[in-house]
């Protein structure tokens, strides 16, 4: 059998649709036999986030409050509505049987997708390492991203 | 047709039946057959894309009603 393929997806949205469908795919390659990593960045670190509240000093404090991780509290890239347009799409997902965001996350964690996050987003931010999910397997710079990818026949950038 | 595992998708949206699919077939041995029931219109064009990626054996797909049954062959 040839060498395992490897799918490579950047997520750098923090936006529930795109989020969606990073997972999605992320899921799907897994369940097709391909080893999967996924780099979160910037708005992306959402997805990965614990949830509590962030940042050192007063800007990454605002950050951490304006920009509230955790995959749950992330709202749709148009039609949020301060929040209502999130709810909207989580009712209509859930009553079309879709699976959540959270549920997808499980299941990429469960079938051995790796999750990585982008250290200087995390500095800039002011997000620390304990912010983050216990499944991330490590924080790695544009190096280790271009190393993974470059082993990828499938790369994304969402 | 003999089968040796049913997995039950029903009411499953992309990409559940697919993940639930592979999970059945990686606890099977090469050679046994997994019945897959599915009522997502997507898995008729994904559950052969998946068989072909993978290469599992789409052996058969059978219309019962308001849902589909495949049959795969796990040889990969």
């Amino acid at each position: 059998m040839a060498e395992t393929e490897k799918t490579s997806i950047v997520v750098f949205s923090g936006d529930m649709d795109k989020v969606f469908a990073a997972f999605i795919i992320a899921t799907g390659a897994a369940a097709s036999g391909m080893e999967v990593s996924m780099f979160f960045t910037f708005w992306g670190l959402k997805a990965i986030q614990k949830g509590n509240l962030t940042g050192k000093g007063f800007l990454g404090k605002m950050v951490g409050l304006m920009n509230r991780g955790g995959i749950e509290t992330i709202g749709p890239s148009r039609f949020n509505f301060g929040g209502i347009g999130r709810w909207m799409f989580k009712k209509m997902m859930k009553d079309k049987k879709v699976v959540g965001l959270s549920e997808l996350l499980e299941t990429a964690i469960d079938l051995d997708v790796e999750l990585y996050a982008c250290k200087m987003s995390m500095d800039v931010m002011e997000i620390a390492k304990e912010d983050l999910i216990d499944e991330v397997k490590g924080l790695i710079g544009v190096a280790g991203y271009i190393k993974e990818a470059s082993e990828a026949g499938v790369t994304l950038f969402i | 047709m003999q089968t040796d595992r049913t997995e039950d998708c029903r009411g499953q949206l992309c990409p559940m039946p697919i993940v639930n699919m592979a999970r059945a077939i990686k606890k099977m041995e090469a050679g046994q057959v997994l019945e897959l029931w599915a009522d997502d219109e997507g898995a008729h064009a994904d559950v052969p894309a998946w068989c072909a990626k993978t290469g599992n054996e789409l052996l058969d797909k059978e219309d019962a009603g308001d849902y589909s049954k495949y049959f795969v062959k796990k040889t990969a």
